[in-house]
């Protein structure tokens, strides 16, 4: 299921460049194949470490599957040009890194508001401006998040490992086709560029999601109606005949403009919110490890999150009852089951490569009595499981000293 | 009002009627630009089906979005053109327009247009030149005159404005025209040729903003902009005799260039069915 009408074509073709089985590959180049897989068509990039091996992947790969690689002039021009190529029917995608990103929020913003599915890669690099350009971090949490302006909801997923970054990406791209909305996937740069195992599947293995089509005539005439009550408005692509206006503007559900009627700038930023807050079961995921007994919690993610699962592990053979918690989407946040349980531990770390970001939305979710500590690390070299391991020890002997008093 | 627009103007059928009537001040050229646009189609008969019409922000990014009634893209500042090449790749049978402003696409957009002449896309760019920013008040342009007096320039303007067709003309666009909005059929002419020619090109198209420009600089009325591009106006082929001296504040208007080289998409087809084939698409019986 590639290309809606092309499928058998292509997955024969997918099966006779990929035959499944294990492969040795970089994560950047793992986002890449994912995208393949999911259908991803249309690519538009720029250069920037460490995200470069995705574009280069994409150049090399995407002609073999008749698909489209183009080398903008910019990070601007390059989520520009794949939100136009959405619009023709193109499941499309850009990546980049920190400073990148920054320059695509406003574009962003653009396809956030005229519901475009598309998938940015945002493989994070330390930072603030070009800071360690080759190193890997965790700090555009919030960027993702709050990047562009204005009220908007947003989809971030963010994957684990190499092998993770193919499965993710390919949510990624069915998220966003099935509620018209950019997904971003943060990766980050050590994840891109490490080199592990990972199993490519038979392309009837991966489940393939389409964005939904107007059904007639009179439908396409709502490009940002809710004709079917489910908030996603069925999408009229250009060159149809159906003459669609989309604009960046305040519009009507007929997608003209009105940026002078509250109402209706109202009823519009509130349906985009309220697309992912009713569909929130399908968009979240996160895993678990041991944490039905755990007394303290780990929360991490990304890449932070393996060497968490190693210092669980470890401390659990050490006699201490600690979980981890790893959510895979980002945002919306999956702070309601971090409120759960939370109710049955008596601490809460964060391992992440930055001064403190995720550990304010767990913050969030939490009743004041837990103390939720940030575990952090900056200086573009990853976590490492004795130094988690290390809090997680320390923080078991001040609950000792705790329950003893 | 609106509907009595709609049934006296013979193109009003290629005009999005629930948009009506237009945002464009009394006097603008905008509605020249539009005129002329409309004719071009209909002269070409060209399907408005077959059309996407793509635009940044500002007035003239107003012209034909929402007004024009095809597939329309307004897209967020400086970025129509980088927007449009998106579209032309997904869609390379339709003819792919960007109308927009001098600030718009030659401002903040102005790498885009360069790389995108640079590529050759085949896209069809009017560039709607009036000298200034209007929507947002009257200040300063890449394309405002030396000398001249705007909301932030208050005094004089210090910086030498931007000569766009003769940039994109050696940035290796296909075709490149330049017209004003007095010369209302070497326009319309201009703009079909722009999008019969396969490849980037460009129509400037010097227009009178009353308003926001003429009336800080000696000119209150249209008639009396229309009357100022009539007298300085000088055609390419007799420009070309003149000095640099004799040219100076002078609009040279006629066709820059027009000639053939590979077009973009095309190209990017080509190479897509030569590395498809070697891979096995389109050879089905190949497993």
């Amino acid at each position: 299921m590639i290309f809606r009408g092309d499928e058998p074509e292509q997955i024969g073709l997918l099966k006779k460049l990929y035959p499944k089985g294990n492969y040795f590959m970089q994560g950047d180049e793992a986002i890449a194949y994912g995208a393949l897989f999911a259908g991803c068509r249309f690519y538009a990039g720029y250069p920037i470490t460490p995200a470069s091996e995705i574009a280069e992947t994409m150049a090399r790969e995407l002609p073999k599957v008749r698909g489209y690689y183009i080398q903008m002039e910019d990070e601007i021009a390059s989520i520009a040009a794949v939100i136009g190529a959405s619009w023709t029917g193109f499941k499309s995608m850009t990546a980049t890194s920190g400073p990148g990103f920054s320059l695509m929020q406003e574009n962003l913003g653009y396809a956030v508001f005229t519901e475009t599915p598309l998938v940015l890669v945002d493989v994070q690099r330390s930072g603030p401006s070009t800071g360690q350009a080759t190193k890997g971090a965790q700090g555009d949490f919030f960027q993702a998040r709050w990047g562009t302006h204005g009220d908007h909801p947003i989809i971030a997923i963010s994957p684990t490992s190499v092998e993770d970054s193919f499965w993710e990406t390919i949510r990624a791209f069915n998220l966003s086709e099935k509620f018209r909305i950019p997904v971003v996937l943060l990766a980050d740069g050590i994840i891109g560029h490490t080199r592990e195992q990972i199993r490519i599947p038979d392309p009837e293995e991966v489940e393939i999601v389409y964005r939904k089509l107007p059904a007639n005539e009179e439908e396409s005439k709502y490009p940002f109606g809710d004709v079917h009550g489910d908030l996603v408005p069925p999408m009229p692509l250009f060159g149809n005949g159906y003459f669609t206006h989309v604009t960046g503007s305040t519009h009507k559900e007929s997608g003209l403009r009105d940026v002078y009627t509250p109402e209706v700038h109202d009823r519009l930023v509130r349906r985009l919110h309220k697309k992912l807050e009713v569909h929130e079961s399908e968009i979240q995921k996160w895993e678990e490890y041991y944490t039905e007994d755990a007394d303290i919690l780990l929360v991490s993610w990304g890449v932070s999150a393996r060497p968490s699962l190693g210092a669980v592990i470890e401390a659990r053979k050490r006699g201490i009852k600690v979980g981890l918690f790893v959510p895979k989407t980002v945002h919306p946040f999956p702070g309601r089951r971090i409120r759960e349980l939370s109710k049955n531990v008596q601490t809460i770390l964060v391992p992440e490569m930055n001064l403190g970001q995720m550990v304010l939305e767990v913050q969030r979710f939490v009743r004041e009595e837990v103390p939720v500590i940030g575990v952090n690390k900056i200086g573009g070299v990853p976590l490492t499981m004795e130094e988690i391991l290390k809090e997680i020890e320390s923080s078991a002997e001040r609950s000792r000293h705790r329950s003893a008093d | 009002m609106a509907k009595e627009i709609y049934t006296k103007y013979k193109m009003a059928k290629y005009l999005r009627k629930e948009a009506l009537p237009t945002a464009l001040c009394p006097g603008c050229g905008g509605g020249t630009v539009l005129n002329a646009f409309a004719n071009a189609i209909d002269q070409l008969k060209i399907d408005p089906r077959d059309l996407v019409v793509v635009s940044g922000i500002g007035c003239s990014a107003w012209i034909a979005s929402p007004y024009f009634l095809a597939d329309t893209l307004h897209t967020t500042h400086g970025r129509a053109i980088a927007y449009a090449t998106g579209v032309k790749v997904g869609l390379p049978d339709k003819k792919v327009v960007v109308i927009s402003g001098d600030g718009d696409l030659a401002g903040i957009g102005g790498n885009h247009l360069l790389h995108a002449a640079r590529r050759n896309i085949d896209i069809t760019v009017i560039l709607v030149n009036n000298f200034i920013y209007g929507m947002t008040g009257g200040q300063v342009a890449p394309t405002t005159p030396f000398g001249a007096v705007t909301t932030t320039t208050p005094y004089r303007n210090v910086e030498h404005p931007l000569k766009i067709a003769e940039t994109v003309a050696s940035a290796g666009a296909s075709y490149v025209a330049r017209w004003t909005t007095f010369h209302v059929y070497q326009l319309i002419e201009s703009i079909k040729k722009a999008l019969t020619v396969k490849g980037f090109s460009l129509v400037e198209a010097i227009s009178q903003c009353p308003v926001q420009f003429g009336r800080r600089n000696r000119m209150k009325t249209p008639a009396e902009m229309l009357r100022w591009f009539q007298k300085n106006s000088v055609p390419i082929s007799k420009a070309k005799t003149l000095s640099p001296e004799e040219l100076e504040g002078k609009i040279i208007v006629g066709e820059l260039v027009n000639r053939e080289k590979p077009e973009f998409t095309e190209e990017l087809n080509f190479l897509i069915e030569e590395v498809a084939k070697q891979y096995g698409l389109g050879d089905k019986n190949a497993d």
